[in-house]
């Protein structure tokens, strides 16, 4: 166990190192900064000046070494575009990403798990056909297009849901939320379907043919010839079989909403830091880019991490073939 | 050379592949539509009702023509125009053809990357295949659009501005494809330690040849199975990939408008009422993924003898 876990943060680590190299590299070979920062005049003392100031003279190594201090300390600088801190910038737009992201994750798992379990009990049944029809659609779709499907229909034609930004949000502290207005709830309903649908749509699918193959073991057969009530075989004993998997794919889902929330906020116009980050593109603004990079590097390394280890608790089997496998 | 052509053609049409393929009408239906997208796509030049990209054809007293089935459509505007007077229809085969040269281009990229260093991680073996594999697995566990528009954003700011507008469609495909070879170089690595071990191999070995023809020649026409499948299901996410790139600005440029450009441009008119502008090139978009993507299911089954 211990040294599982051990092999597992030292490589968590080297993938962070690796980010942070990717961001470091960015920042040194992107523009030069004390040009950026010293306008059109100047002496060629000044800019050795200024060079040494910010230890840019120093070796590589120095240089990136001091770059993982200062991201450990949450210090990345100025953003070029909107000059200001970047720290300040992501602070102020993490809540709208984070509040986006667990609606939806909540949307996918409580809608697609009943109905994985509904079309994997009811193999046969016309709803479950169409669950399936659907599901098929909702792979093929791409998120941008759901959301402007949605933007459509209940924006332009109904009018009956904003299409763009949070509404009205609250101050708690740090912390703005929109749970907490009408405006701000109605503003994350489109948003937060357009982000959760492809997940669902995976959750099903999973949940259903994990059931199919848990229903077909001699366990099963065996509870019903104990005369068990339909209730108690299909959630007691199939339902709860089929939980680890979907717990790691619905954990490393989490991953892909960060992900796939850069989509959603650009077409809702939502002020998170997906935006932010597809601004900076554009923009060419590289320190908000290393900022972003690094804290999505942080969060799927994070993530991965957790999961790998809950599958280890989870599932007995998994230590003896890896530790098979590793010796 | 015609009785060996037809006999190859003769041992197809009796193969189960075959007969699989017409047992299946959603798969012949999603073959058809395949097919008239791509010979639509290709043919586009010629076949197209106009030429968008030609300025003197442009008359921006054309612009916003609703499609021709509507009061204020004109007949020569099938599908209608967009803001500057295009044929909708003739940007939409345009685009396609941009947004299936990106996709098939990304996958052969995405291919050859990943069936080399799969073939080389599963024969070699040792240090450097599970060096590779490691690095196969974390890039996995992030997803792929995030690692494109990663590339695709570091290469846009890494890049003097002229420069990458001309290569910006090279970008892309790179992109794309860097985020799609670990599945190909896992399921090649998979199949490749199981040959290996054959005697078909061994023999190779024997006979002195060398590593290398034994990869090219031997293993590697017996690993190519999967491979397909894989590229079949992962042209479909390539389109889409590319697509949302695009809608998002950040993929091929504005003068070589894709699938998902023409999208993106559309949707700044959502609210003015021109539909139109937008779901056309979506509609196109949906159907061309759905097709693949059926084609793909149905390749993988009929080649997975367990299924049968």
């Amino acid at each position: 166990m211990i040294a599982f876990v051990v092999s597992r943060l030292l490589q968590s680590i080297v993938v962070m190192l690796t980010v942070a190299f990717i961001a470091f590299a960015l920042f040194t070979f992107v523009g030069d900064p004390i040009l950026i920062m010293l306008g059109q005049d100047y002496t060629q003392a000044q800019y050795d000046a200024l060079k040494e100031a910010l230890g840019l003279d120093k070796p590589f190594h120095v240089q990136f070494y001091k770059f993982i201090g200062n991201a450990l300390q949450g210090q990345f600088g100025i953003s070029y575009r909107l000059a200001r801190p970047v720290n300040q910038l992501i602070l102020e737009r993490l809540p709208a990403t984070l509040e986006l992201t667990a609606m939806a994750a909540m949307l996918a798992l409580l809608v697609g798990l009943p109905m994985g379990v509904y079309t994997g009990l009811r193999r046969d049944a016309w709803l479950s056909r169409i669950f399936l029809v659907v599901s098929l659609i909702g792979v093929s779709l791409p998120t941008f297009l759901i959301g402007i499907l949605l933007i459509l229909t209940f924006a332009v034609q109904l009018g009956i849901l904003p299409s763009f930004g949070r509404g009205d949000v609250v101050k708690l502290g740090n912390w703005s939320t929109g749970f907490l207005t009408l405006s701000g709830i109605k503003a994350l309903v489109l948003p937060a379907v357009t982000l959760s649908l492809f997940q669902l749509t995976l959750i099903m699918r999973l949940v259903r043919s994990e059931m199919l193959e848990v229903l077909r073991t001699d366990y099963i057969k065996f509870a019903r010839a104990r005369g068990l009530s339909n209730r108690a075989v299909n959630f007691g004993h199939a339902l709860k079989n089929t939980l680890v998997p979907v717990i790691t794919i619905t954990g490393l889902q989490i991953g892909g909403l960060i992900a796939f929330a850069i989509v959603t906020e650009t077409v809702f116009q939502w002020p998170g830091m997906g935006l932010l980050f597809i601004q900076s593109v554009n923009n060419a603004d590289v320190p908000v880019m290393a900022a972003y990079l690094l804290l999505v590097g942080f969060f799927f390394v994070v993530i991965n991490l957790i999961v790998d280890l809950l599958y280890y608790v989870v599932d007995p089997r998994l230590r003896v073939d890896r530790s098979v496998a590793g010796h | 050379m015609t009785t060996s052509s037809s006999g190859t053609l003769r041992r197809f049409f009796d193969s189960d592949i075959f007969h699989s393929f017409r047992q299946n009408p959603v798969v012949m239906i999603a073959a058809l539509v395949t097919v008239i997208c791509v010979g639509g796509a290709i043919f586009a030049p010629w076949i197209a009702p106009h030429n968008p990209f030609n300025l003197k054809e442009l008359d921006l007293n054309d612009a916003f023509t609703p499609p021709s089935w509507q009061a204020e459509g004109q007949p020569k505007f099938l599908l209608g125009t967009d803001d500057q007077g295009r044929d909708i229809l003739s940007t939409i085969m345009h685009g396609a053809r941009v947004s299936l040269l990106v996709g098939f281009c990304a996958v052969l990229f995405a291919m050859s990357v990943g069936v080399t260093l799969g073939l080389l991680s599963g024969y070699v073996g040792g240090a450097l295949g599970s060096v590779l594999m490691r690095v196969a697995d974390v890039q996995l566990s992030f997803p792929s659009i995030l690692v494109a528009l990663l590339i695709d954003g570091v290469a846009r700011t890494a890049l003097p501005r002229d420069l990458h507008s001309e290569i910006a469609l090279y970008v892309v495909i790179f992109a794309i494809g860097i985020a799609n070879w670990p599945q190909f170089a896992r399921t090649v690595r998979g199949s490749t330690l199981v040959e290996r071990n054959k005697e078909y191999v061994q023999a190779a070995r024997v006979i002195g040849l060398h590593p290398i023809l034994i990869m090219l020649r031997h293993v590697l026409p017996n690993v190519l199975g999967p491979v397909l499948v894989i590229a079949t299901l992962s042209l479909g996410l390539a389109i889409i990939t590319e697509a949302t790139l695009s809608f998002l600005g950040v993929g091929v440029p504005p003068t070589q408008p894709s699938l998902g450009t023409l999208i993106r441009v559309g949707n700044d008119f959502l609210f003015s009422g021109e539909w139109w502008m937008t779901i056309f090139p979506g509609g196109a978009l949906i159907t061309l993924v759905l097709a693949v993507n059926l084609l793909g299911d149905w390749l993988r089954d009929a080649l997975n003898p367990k299924l049968r």
